[in-house]
């Protein structure tokens, strides 16, 4: 089955004083439709930067490089890139974009309305000084022409209604800072949704809500995945979320995933040291179990040489010092980039 | 057997613990505060609302007191009152058994001295013109200027070298170090005078995982070494859970349940603190290492 995105080698570099840094490293994932891939990493791991390069949202004087398709790759790989649209020759199946050669002008249409972000705070994304209701129209009116107004309006309410917004007719009068945190972030995801993308980037979307909130977001999100066969790319540092969201997890280190696989899989065995320190460190309802990773995450401007976690790390050998590790194959469908995996 | 129940349903301190035992007793603490203080309200009258609404507690000496809550229960409130950085509308509070609200001045400052705090966000409470070794040793210098230099020297980097930073870091300023190192500072200012109660509101939550457990575990050996009594509070009932003795569970101003910390994640007995255990995210079946 063709993959909605699939991403591979993508790297972002942006200029800083002390040069070119990578905050994501050769990237590659895929996500199909329907399904949810959970990225987690601590702060600073590149995590946002992936998902702006995904929307075509990087800062100013950013360097992309890779490619990552939506929709079905375009083949005779190895030519030079340029095209963002190839025919898939022959395959019958229409041809999908390379979002790492995307024009501005190309983006317009595919932001929004092929993929969508929701963000931690939605009152960034939020104009404050504009009805709920109206915002929505606007970005449904961004995507298709040749609606009537009438028809705007009652999609924008619909919007509303399909994220489980209480009396959607009364809140799309009401301004952003009128509204709870959590329906704030349901209109969020309303808007997000309203023109009909098939991808979801949710950028901490729940980091700011309170659990009993969270929980709520998060079974509206699994339930739209569903309904709407939506792929999703869910973003935390919160390993029990990732739990609750992800059929499958990538883990990011300084830049890089350095473990992906089926979520219970990486979860319940895990086997890159980082993600099982993470999982060490993290605290949950049983008391006395927290162990902590010594040291913290390396300043992308002085990264290791070779793995980037083997300053921390208490199963480090020789060789680990020499080159980044590739991405082993520790089970069918499970990776890890570190020397221990045979 | 009834008294403990009453105890922990209430808060009440009489019913559990002996005087001598409590370091820090509240009782029907209240704060309001005028409704739409925000940019659209222009209106300085209007109706109030209680933002802590009779809170009683009483913290053993030794302990971790946690208060938990959902954001705007009135757990900042709450803590700022305790300290008498704010003045509650009404209550009684007293310190070691003396009434704190009737006290000011020089007497006031010398029982603030045994009670510090540790902040949420160790970005915005460090001044960034101050250099570490400033910042840390500056309780030093307002209640012992009698000291001389040297030892007040000799104290700031012995407290910063048992937070975990070196010596290097007295000359340095705060932008220089990352979050959980800032965090490492806002403790060893509030633990160099030696206080008896250090109150650490949201110590972890702008901190990354790895670095946030480090930190808890650094309070957990701080509180064996110099006799601390915590009082911690957090939104996060896992990040509590790891450090209380015992819990407060917060809603609406009030506490909603107070007991043992064992019996309060494993036996709630109130329907929102069962809500919110409820609503922990859960981790599948715990990988314990090898
Ligand atoms: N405009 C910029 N110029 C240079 N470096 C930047 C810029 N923005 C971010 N970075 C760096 O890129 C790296 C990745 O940042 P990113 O925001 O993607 O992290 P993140 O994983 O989303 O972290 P968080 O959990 O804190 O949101 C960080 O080291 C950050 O300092
Ligand atoms: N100075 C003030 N003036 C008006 N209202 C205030 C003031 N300080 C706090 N409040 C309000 O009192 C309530 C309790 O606030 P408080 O900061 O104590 O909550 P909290 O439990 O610490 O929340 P959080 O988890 O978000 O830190 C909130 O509704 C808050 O908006
Ligand atoms: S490659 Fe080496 S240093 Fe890196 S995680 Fe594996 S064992 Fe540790
Ligand atoms: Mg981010
Ligand atoms: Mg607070």
């Amino acid at each position: 089955m063709t993959p909605l995105l699939d991403a591979c080698g993508l790297t972002v570099e942006l200029p800083t004083a002390a040069g070119w840094v990578r905050p994501v490293n050769e990237v590659s994932l895929s996500i199909a439709a329907g399904e949810s891939l959970g990225l987690v990493g601590e702060s600073g791991s590149g995590k946002t930067m992936l998902a702006l390069a995904l929307m075509g949202l990087l800062p100013a004087g950013a360097r992309v490089g890779g490619e990552a398709w939506l929709g079905q790759k375009a083949t005779g790989a190895g030519e030079p890139k340029r095209a963002s649209e190839k025919s898939a020759l022959g395959s019958g199946v229409p041809a999908g974009k390379d979002l790492c050669a995307l024009k501005e002008r190309e983006w317009r249409a595919v932001r929004g309305g092929e993929i969508a972000m929701v963000f931690q705070e939605p009152m960034t994304s939020l104009n404050p000084v504009m009805r709920i209701g109206a915002q929505i129209e606007e970005a449904i009116r961004a995507h298709e022409s040749g609606l009537t107004e009438k028809d705007v309006k009652k999609r924008a309410v619909e919007a509303l209604e399909r994220a489980a917004v209480t009396e959607p007719g009364i809140r799309a009068q009401q301004f952003p800072h009128q509204l709870s945190g959590g329906l704030r972030q349901r209109a969020m995801i309303a808007m997000a949704l309203a023109a009909g993308p098939r991808l979801l980037v949710a950028d901490e979307p729940t980091t700011a809500l309170d659990v009993t909130v969270q929980k709520q977001i998060l079974d509206l999100l699994d339930r739209l995945r569903r309904e709407l066969r939506l792929g999703l790319l869910f973003i935390t540092h919160d390993l029990g979320v990732v739990a609750q969201v992800a059929d499958r997890v990538a883990v990011m280190y300084a830049g890089r995933i350095i473990e992906e696989g089926p979520t219970l899989e990486v979860l319940a065995a895990p086997r890159h040291p980082y993600t099982q320190g993470l999982l060490k460190a993290s605290p949950t309802l049983e008391r006395g179990k927290l162990s902590p990773i010594p040291g913290s995450v390396p300043q992308l401007t002085a990264l290791p040489p070779g793995c980037a976690f083997e300053p921390r790390c208490s199963l480090r050998r020789a060789d680990c010092v020499t080159a980044v590790p590739e991405l082993r194959r520790a089970e069918a469908s499970h990776t890890a980039r570190c020397v221990l995996v045979q | 057997m009834a008294n403990d129940r009453t105890a922990s349903l209430t808060g009440d301190p009489s019913a559990a613990l002996s005087p001598s035992e409590i370091l820090l007793e509240a009782r029907e603490l209240r704060k309001s505060y005028r409704r739409g203080g925000g940019v659209f309200s222009n209106s300085a009258k209007g109706p109030r609302f209680t933002a802590v609404d009779g809170v009683t507690l009483a913290v053993k000496g030794g302990e971790t007191f946690a208060v938990v809550g959902e954001s705007g229960c009135g757990k900042t409130t709450l803590a700022r009152m305790l300290l008498r950085l704010i003045e509650p509308d009404s209550g009684s509070l007293r310190f070691e058994g003396r009434d704190l609200l009737r006290l000011s001045g020089s007497a006031l400052r010398a029982e603030r001295r045994q009670m510090q705090m540790v902040f949420q966000d160790p970005f915005a409470s460090l001044d960034p013109r101050m250099r570490v070794g400033e910042i840390v040793g500056e309780p030093l210098a307002i209640h012992h200027a009698e000291l001389r230099q040297t030892e007040k020297q000799e104290r700031t980097a012995a407290i910063l070298e048992r937070v975990g930073l070196g010596a290097d870091a007295l000359k340095r300023y705060p932008h220089e170090f990352s979050g959980g190192q800032r965090q490492r500072i806002g403790i060893a200012r509030a633990l160099i005078l030696r206080p008896k109660l250090v109150v650490a509101d949201e110590p972890v939550s702008a901190l990354d995982v790895s670095v946030g457990a480090q930190v808890l575990l650094l309070l957990k050996e701080l509180q064996t070494e110099f006799g601390l009594t915590y009082l911690f509070i957090s939104h996060s009932l896992p990040v509590v859970a790891q450090v209380a003795t015992r819990i407060a569970v917060m809603r609406a101003g009030r506490f909603v349940e107070v007991g043992l910390a064992d019996q309060v994640l494993q036996e709630p007995k109130d329907a929102y603190t069962r809500e919110l255990l409820g609503a922990v995210p859960a981790l599948p079946c715990r990988w314990s290492g090898s």
